[in-house]
């Protein structure tokens, strides 16, 4: 799949959330720096996946290149109109093409609209809604294809288990036939068993229909089971992105090595004796993000020099093999040997008053809702 | 004997106008002084209310307990409130999963903290000052004075589940019941709280009851594993029997559905049809028939009995009429 074209491109992309504070004079008093200048490109029909922690800014990145969110900066190519120039109407029949599956299929489907009328509506706003028996034929494919009984149109969310539900979220978006599907965390509220049922599920769609997937998680296997290619976030920026074979056998940046390092892996034997590169402290606040390079406050690596002054830029290590860590050859070669981070306090700095930062938010999280 | 002996512990719950629902149903197993033992399954499968029935949590009305939880020969589930309460937080101690929630967010990390050692330990609150920021140092959170002032919001969600740890351990418990401790953490800070459970449990011979749903939480921490499927036990081995060669055809199911990070790429899933919605009660049959790939007749006609499996080796008890036959055994013996 290294020959396709691309379906979209993400060139310098930025969303920064503002930060207000006071009731009347309501005044911006810092940003939260949620995706800060991430470039990367979707072939036609593969599947990205987009893999990080949670605050790292991969949801918001799936969303601003959806145009669900407006970035701060940056544009986004879609089959080749640039999507931040579209708007009204011309932007709306472009969203046909680029559907999203959401977490939390409870939340993400209206509980007082039957299954029927849930797949419709997108029908419906597309004008694909064009007379009822074939309107009715096309319902029936979308279930068969999803692997939902026929009987289902008539039944309401609540009425259907997860899995179930998760498959109507992916009916919904396949029913104005997208190119691309955005899917964020498609299967972390998901029993295992069933996990595995959808994922089988995404795979057979994309074989069938040639879709293409951009494919949000925190779960390092799932994402690796699933993608093609893997770009690994980390507070707002890439920091790494390869195939997927190629960055489970030799990951290059530091954080992505302690991340593998960190997944628990069904298998005794495995986990004794594995060595686990654990991580000092948590991730720093992206309303105030480390100087340099972003990781550097927990890196087992850390130089003297560069990390802390210098953003290390994301580049070609090894043929499409892309790493933003201004030591990555050296510590590959073992030139670098990992040392003992102590665990930083993660400060907000933008709390002018110690009072005021009980009115603050708890987490990245809490901020971007 | 053992620190905790868990006997036919059954849980119903009445609901007026409804049909009650058994949650658990009898349930039995043993934990040792030091060790770690896994309860897995998935949601609904009754782990989390065998650990509520255990620390005497559920609510007395709308829930029957039967059966028997022993605490070093003491029978828990008929002890008074007041009995239980001077046992809850002294000699056992309990983590739950969302810190958050489980956290009084009005009320400062220190005096959560202290409040356990002047009740339990009469500790004058000076006394209780300085071991509380003691134990925040001894769980890893950095600069333990000041976070002792601070508020559950002003904390990170892993900052919050160490303080949960400290509370729970502020009274070096016996027995510590984790349930699902870092579901709700990030795969680094997962790591590092498992880390730090598992020091705890050597350092100090705490037994530790681990519940989750996450077959690799299960692998890298406990001594004995014990797999639920609504309401009761379907088989139990130690880690490295269980899964080297599962033997129900749910735990086998569940391996075999989840990715794994080290597997060959481009290898199918394969799923556990239906869903955990579509079991049977147990009185009619096996449970997990509706959706086992291995059911025969008798599946649905006889319940299945906890027996001592005679066909691999090791401590192991099966729940299973049909299970699944030990394929790559000749090839695991060959290899080691």
């Amino acid at each position: 799949m290294t020959d396709a074209p691309n379906l979209v491109e993400v060139d310098g992309m930025k969303v920064h959330f503002p930060i207000r504070r006071g009731v009347v004079l309501d005044k911006t008093v810092g940003y939260v720096y949620a995706v800060d200048g991430v470039d990367l490109a979707v072939r036609q029909g593969e599947t990205y996946g987009l893999v990080g922690e949670s605050g790292c800014g991969k949801s918001t990145l799936g969303r601003a290149m959806l145009k669900l969110t407006e970035p701060t900066a940056g544009r986004v190519v879609f089959d080749g109109v640039d999507l931040s120039k579209l708007k009204g109407e011309p932007l709306r029949t472009m969203r046909r093409r680029m559907q999203m599956v959401f977490q939390d299929p409870m939340s993400s489907l209206d509980p007082r609209q039957s299954v029927e009328s849930l797949l419709v509506e997108g029908m419906r706003a597309h004008g694909l809604d064009k007379d009822k028996a074939s309107t009715a034929a096309r319902l029936r494919e979308l279930l068969s294809a999803v692997g939902l009984p026929s009987t289902s149109l008539r039944r309401y969310p609540h009425e259907f288990s997860g899995g179930q539900r998760q498959r109507i979220g992916i009916a919904r978006a396949l029913s104005v036939q997208p190119d691309l599907i955005v899917a964020d965390e498609p299967v972390s509220a998901l029993d295992v068993s069933v996990q595995a049922q959808v994922i089988n599920l995404l795979e057979d769609l994309q074989a069938e229909f040639g879709l293409t997937y951009l494919v949000i998680a925190h779960d390092l296997a799932v994402v690796r089971h699933i993608s093609d290619r893997v770009g690994v976030m980390y507070l707002g920026g890439l920091v790494e992105e390869a195939s997927s074979d190629q960055l489970y056998a030799t990951p290059l940046h530091p954080y992505t090595k302690a991340l593998m390092s960190a997944v628990p892996v069904p298998d005794p034997e495995v986990e004794d004796l594995r060595e686990r590169i654990l991580l000092a402290g948590d991730l720093p606040s992206p309303a105030n993000p480390p100087s340099g390079c972003r990781f550097h406050t927990r890196c087992p690596w850390r130089q003297e020099t560069l990390c802390d002054t210098e953003r290390p830029e994301l580049r070609e290590v090894l043929p499409g093999h892309r790493v933003a860590c201004h030591y990555a050859e050296d510590i590959r070669d073992g030139r670098i040997r990992a040392h003992e981070v102590k665990a930083q306090l993660v400060q907000d700095d933008w709390d002018v008053s110690p009072d005021s930062s009980l009115a603050g938010p708890a987490s990245v999280t809490e901020t971007l809702g | 004997m053992a620190l905790l002996e868990v006997r036919d512990l059954s849980v119903t719950f009445h609901r007026r106008g409804e049909k009650s629902t058994v949650a658990v149903d009898g349930v039995s197993f043993d934990v040792e002084p030091g060790q770690t033992v896994g309860l897995v399954g998935e949601s609904g499968c009754g782990k989390s209310v065998t650990s509520l029935a255990i620390m005497g949590l559920l609510a007395k009305r709308g829930a029957t307990v039967s059966g028997s939880a022993k605490f070093d020969g003491t029978e828990l589930l008929t002890l008074s409130d007041r009995q239980m309460r001077d046992r809850r937080g002294r000699d056992l101690g309990m983590v739950f999963q969302d810190p958050l929630s489980s956290l009084n967010p009005v009320i400062s990390i220190g005096l959560q903290v202290t409040e356990v050692l002047e009740r339990h330990r009469g500790l004058s609150r000076k006394q209780a000052a300085v071991e509380a920021a003691e134990l925040l140092d001894k769980v890893g959170i950095p600069d333990p004075k000041r976070r002792l002032t601070e508020y559950p919001h002003q904390l990170s969600g892993g900052m919050r589940q160490r303080a949960l740890i400290a509370i729970a351990l502020a009274c070096r418990p016996r027995l510590l019941i984790a349930d699902e401790p870092t579901t709700a953490l990030d795969v680094t800070i997962q790591a590092q709280i498992l880390a730090l459970l598992a020091e705890l449990v050597r350092e100090t011979e705490t037994a530790l009851i681990m519940i989750t749903h996450d077959l690799g939480v299960v692998a890298g921490l406990c001594d004995e594993v014990n797999v639920l499927y609504a309401g009761r036990v379907v088989e139990r081995s130690g880690r490295h029997d269980l899964f080297r060669v599962p033997r129900h055809p749910y735990t086998h199911g569940l391996l075999a559905s989840i990715p794994r990070l080290d597997a060959p790429k481009g290898e199918r899933l394969s799923p556990i049809r239906g869903s955990v919605a579509d079991n049977i009660p147990w009185t009619g049959g096996c449970a997990f028939a509706p959706r086992c790939p291995h059911a025969v007749d008798r599946c649905v006609e006889t319940t299945p009995e906890m027996v001592v499996d005679q066909v691999v080796e090791g401590d192991r008890l099966l729940r299973c009429h049909n299970p699944v036959e030990p394929a790559g055994r000749a090839e695991q013996e060959m290899l080691s």
